[in-house]
This record gives structure tokens, C-alpha cells and sequence, in this order.
């Protein structure tokens, strides 16, 4: 098995840090994984996105021009990535921002209110982990326990009390994913 | 097994200098590596085995730093990008003429000048032909994964202290910034000065006693006929690199008709084009030199003799197409394909370009 996907949106929104627990998690699978962001002065602010690549095998090219998930968090990255998704595959978007909406036929489309849901967490920094929860309802590549593993060994010990809140956080994603499409 | 832990390739680079026993890391920060000393910075290193982390004031007084500590016997390293090795030419052509041993990490962006800071292999003539002035050669070491980047620190003083020579880690920043699952080495002890002695007492400048002359270090020779004594010593030096330590991965290549040929990152790359060929039934393999210099000559000349083409992947605008060039001497097609600026080619890209240039033509 091999996933190859692409988060992307905008600066801030913890895009890389889901990269970061979801490529943890894989590595607490046994999993071979690949976490590669887009790096520069297109962070700051600007739209930010990071590729995790998670397989049973060894992984050749962190650099891909297609995707088998894009998980797209803003309207730029809509535009970007909607069609680097390989057919068949899965598109996650959080329809907050975004205005033109995801019209491919060939793939499975889920949407997933997170910017929304975060507020009625009442912690907006939930976002990333309700979206990561969405997913992983969308695709279970990944266990959640080892997600629990995975944030107890990416987290510092002083972030641990943390740990409960995003667990939840991934469940009321799981709760909350709505199939657009599925092929 | 070691430790396992998923970890960016800069900060690789701090953990296994660290753990590898290293005695100091001399450096000035650039992106994008500026993550190796910032990691030795939080690790506080010094606290726990002694090494020595230091901010120095430019990269010219680093790897002076580097040198000097190096003459004393201490296994020290240094980290920058491509602008930053520039400014330390002149040291390293001096190290090499001293034939003092160090490790010296190249985390290449784009240039020429300040450039860019997205990955590059632009480096490549500058770290395998020399790039300071005179007849030297660094041994070169090409990591294509966060692993290598770990194994290669250890690695690489090795064989710096086998052949008391500089040698390079050319990463470029795409393993930089890319994180890996890693497996840690073991913490090794440093040398304590009994190993110094043992092992660099012969021409260290250790304290000298009276039972033995003076150990001078230095690259000046003002007698001709000694400083080509010199320069046949460094000769016959890189003759055995070349003899001994060329290091070199294929992946497919037993059948193959075309093979790219690439290191570093571009090498991760063309393994998915590898891939993606194959599912079209072309025969195409991959041969990955580890070392960049020395060169991977055999292997190549081997292949020349059967196969139907080289295409060389490149992050810069050809530079090691013409090392397979001159090993290929004619027996077969060799072309180049590569990007510049920052730019990552894509598999498919790739593979277009091999339909192109080779396959289809």
C-alpha cells in the first residue's frame, strides 16, 4: 500500500503539523513515510502546503505530480490541486473560502466544515485535527490509536495535556464528513 | 535496531554529529540548512559529551576554525549552502593542501550569487572539481534519503580520517527540508587523547615532546621539487579513493536499455520515472553514484557497452552528464535532462523527456 498525498491552504493553519502527526502516525505503524513541504518565503502568510507519503515500501519520489488524496483547505489551492488528483482518487475540502467548488466526475469528493467546527470546539487551533479526523473517515490508512501514539511522540512532554482535546478534535471530524461523491 | 524517530534531514545532520562522537561543529547560518546548528544549539551537546557548537562571525572564519581544530587532531565538521561554501573555498583548498580530515555539508540552493533558496544541484563542478584553487579533490559523498544523511556524517569522518582529506556531504534542499523515518546510531564516545594520540599522533600538532621533530601543518612549499612530491602524494591519494571507495546504487539496470543516471534528490525522483516507464513496458533502470567523486566509472563503462542510451537528471544545467560523457567515450547515446532555479521536475516530466530524447528518438 502506498498513499500519496498533498494537504494544502493557507499559512497558519497547522497544514504542516497535520503532515507532521499523520507521517508520525505512519512511522507507528511501521510505515515507511516521506513528509515534504513547500519551503521559502511563500510560507509567511502565503498559501503553504506539505506532501506526506505513507507506504509499506520504500519510497522513491518525494516530488509528484499526482496525488491518490488532496486534502485542499483554501480556494488558491483549490485551483492548484483539484486536478493533480489521480483518477479515482480522493478530494477533502473544507468549503469555508472556497467559491468555485470541485467539479470533477472521476473522483470521490468529501467535504468537511473545520473552520466552522473548530469555533464550536471553542478552539479555532482544533481545525487542522478536525480536517486530519475527516480524512482519516474518508481513507482509514491510519489507525487512530496510532495517531495518539504519533501526537504523544511529536507533541513535547509540556504539549501532553493537549493530547485529549485533538483526539476529540479527530472525532468530531470523523463525525462531521459529508460524501459529496463517491465513484 | 537504533532509536527510530521521523526527523528533517538538517536535523539529522546535528543528531548524528552528535552521536557519532564529533568534537566540534563550527558554523554560520543559511538557508536552507540553517536547521543543523540551530539543532546543535537545543541539543546543548556540550553539556553531555563535549562537543563543541559554535557560532562563528562569517563562514570564512568557520572553516579557518575548522582547519585549525583539525590540525589538532579533533574530528570537527561544518554545514552551509551554496553561497556560504563559496566563501570558504579558499580554507578548504587549504585543508585539502594540509591534508587535514573534516566533514564539510553542502545543503545546495539555487544560484549563481545569493540565487535562491529552493533546492539545486548547481554545486556539483564546484564540490567534485575542486572549487578552491589547485590539483585537490574533496571525497563527495551524495545522500538521496534522511537516512543517508544520518549515515553519511559517520561515514564520512571515516573516510576523512582514512585518507586525511576533506570530505563533502552534497545534499541539496529538498532532503533538507523533507522528513524521514531515521534509525539513530548508538551515542559513541569521543576519542579520548590517548585515541588522538594513537591515531593522529604521527602529524597532529598534539604538544611536541622530545623524542620526536616538529609537526608543521600547512600547504606552503616553496622548493618545486617538493611541492611536486606534494602534489603526486595528493594524486596517489585520490587514486585510491578511486580504487577503494567508489560507492554507487542501480536499481533495475539488469535488463535495462536506457538508464538515467542521477544523485541526490533528482535520484528519488527518477526511481518513480523508473517506475512509471516500466508500467509502459520501456526497459529502464537507474544508476545512482553515492560518490561523486570518485566517480563511478566502471559501472557506467560496463553498461555503455549494452545498453542504448544515458540520460543524466540534473537539478542544474548539466554538469555531470559530461563525467558519464567521458567515461561513455562515444559507445552510446548519453543526453541530459534537467531543471535550474529552484525548479523540481516531476516524474512524469522526466519520463517525457526520456520518451524524447532517447526512446522515442
Amino acid at each position: 500500500m502506498t498513499e500519496e498525498i498533498i494537504i494544502a491552504g493557507f499559512g497558519g493553519q497547522g497544514v504542516l503539523s497535520m503532515g507532521k502527526i499523520l507521517a508520525y502516525s505512519g512511522v507507528m505503524q511501521d510505515q515507511e513515510v516521506a513528509w515534504f513541504p513547500s519551503y521559502g518565503p511563500e510560507m509567511r502568510g502565503g498559501t503553504a502546503n506539505v506532501t506526506v507519503i505513507l507506504s509499506d515500501d520504500r519510497i522513491s519520489s518525494p516530488v509528484l505530480h499526482e496525488f491518490d488524496t488532496a486534502i485542499i483547505l483554501n480556494q488558491q489551492s483549490m485551483t492548484k490541486f483539484e486536478k493533480m488528483v489521480k483518477t479515482g482518487g480522493t478530494l477533502l475540502y473544507d468549503p469555508n473560502g472556497v467559491v468555485k467548488h470541485p467539479t470533477r466526475t472521476d473522483i470521490n469528493i468529501y467535504r468537511v466544515e473545520g473552520a466552522r467546527l473548530a469555533v464550536e470546539m471553542g478552539n479555532p487551533l482544533t481545525f487542522n485535527m478536525i480536517v486530519l479526523g475527516a480524512f482519516l473517515k474518508a481513507k482509514p490508512v491510519i489507525k487512530v490509536e496510532n495517531v495518539k501514539k504519533g501526537l504523544e511522540k511529536s507533541l513535547p512532554e509540556r504539549h501532553h495535556r493537549l493530547i485529549p482535546l485533538n483526539l476529540k478534535a479527530i472525532e468530531v471530524g470523523q463525525a462531521n464528513l459529508e460524501v459529496v461523491q463517491t465513484v | 535496531m537504533g532509536e527510530l524517530r521521523l526527523m528533517k534531514g538538517n536535523e539529522v545532520i546535528a543528531e548524528a554529529a552528535i552521536r557519532c562522537g564529533c568534537d566540534g561543529y563550527f558554523g554560520y547560518p543559511i538557508t536552507p540548512q540553517s536547521e543543523v546548528m540551530e539543532s546543535l544549539m537545543a541539543q546543548r551537546p556540550w553539556e553531555t559529551t563535549g562537543m563543541v557548537v559554535l557560532q562563528a562571525e562569517s563562514e570564512i572564519a568557520s572553516i579557518h576554525m575548522v582547519y585549525g581544530a583539525a590540525g589538532c587532531g579533533k574530528r570537527v565538521m561544518t554545514s552551509s549552502s551554496s553561497p556560504g561554501i563559496s566563501l570558504m573555498a579558499e580554507g578548504i583548498s587549504y585543508i585539502a593542501g594540509s591534508e587535514l580530515p573534516c566533514v564539510i555539508v553542502n545543503v545546495q540552493r539555487g544560484g549563481p550569487g545569493l540565487g535562491t533558496i529552493q533546492p539545486s544541484q548547481a554545486d556539483y563542478y564546484q564540490a567534485t572539481k575542486g572549487g578552491g584553487h589547485g590539483d585537490y579533490s574533496l571525497l563527495v559523498l551524495a545522500p538521496a534519503s534522511v537516512q543517508e544523511m544520518h549515515d553519511f556524517v559517520a561515514l564520512g569522518f571515516d573516510l576523512a580520517y582514512k585518507y586525511r582529506n576533506p570530505v563533502m556531504i552534497l545534499a541539496d534542499g529538498v532532503i533538507g527540508q523533507m522528513m524521514e523515518k531515521v534509525e539513530l546510531m548508538d551515542q559513541r564516545p569521543r576519542w579520548t587523547d590517548e585515541q588522538v594520540k594513537e591515531i593522529t599522533g604521527s602529524w597532529a600538532t598534539l604538544g611536541k615532546t622530545k623524542d620526536r621533530s616538529k609537526h608543521v601543518i600547512t600547504s606552503l612549499e616553496m622548493d618545486s621539487h617538493i611541492m611536486e612530491e606534494n602534489n603526486l602524494r595528493l594524486q596517489a591519494k585520490y587514486n585510491k579513493m578511486k580504487q577503494e571507495d567508489v560507492r554507487y546504487e542501480t536499481i533495475l539496470c539488469e535488463d535495462a536499455e536506457y538508464v538515467l543516471v542521477a544523485f541526490g534528490s533528482a535520484a528519488r525522483i527518477c526511481q518513480k520515472t523508473v517506475q512509471l516507464a516500466r508500467e509502459k513496458g520501456h526497459k529502464v533502470g537507474l544508476l545512482r553514484p553515492i560518490t561523486l567523486f570518485p566517480f563511478p566509472e566502471k559501472p557506467i563503462e560496463e553498461l555503455a557497452s549494452r545498453i542504448k542510451g544515458f540520460m543524466t537528471v540534473e537539478f542544474n544545467a548539466g554538469q555531470m552528464v559530461h563525467d558519464v560523457k567521458l567515461v561513455v567515450n562515444g559507445k552510446t547515446k548519453v543526453e541530459y535532462f534537467g531543471r535550474m532555479g529552484g525548479i523540481l521536475p516531476s516524474p512524469d516530466e522526466v519520463e517525457q523527456a526520456l520518451l524524447q530524447k532517447l526512446i522515442g528518438g
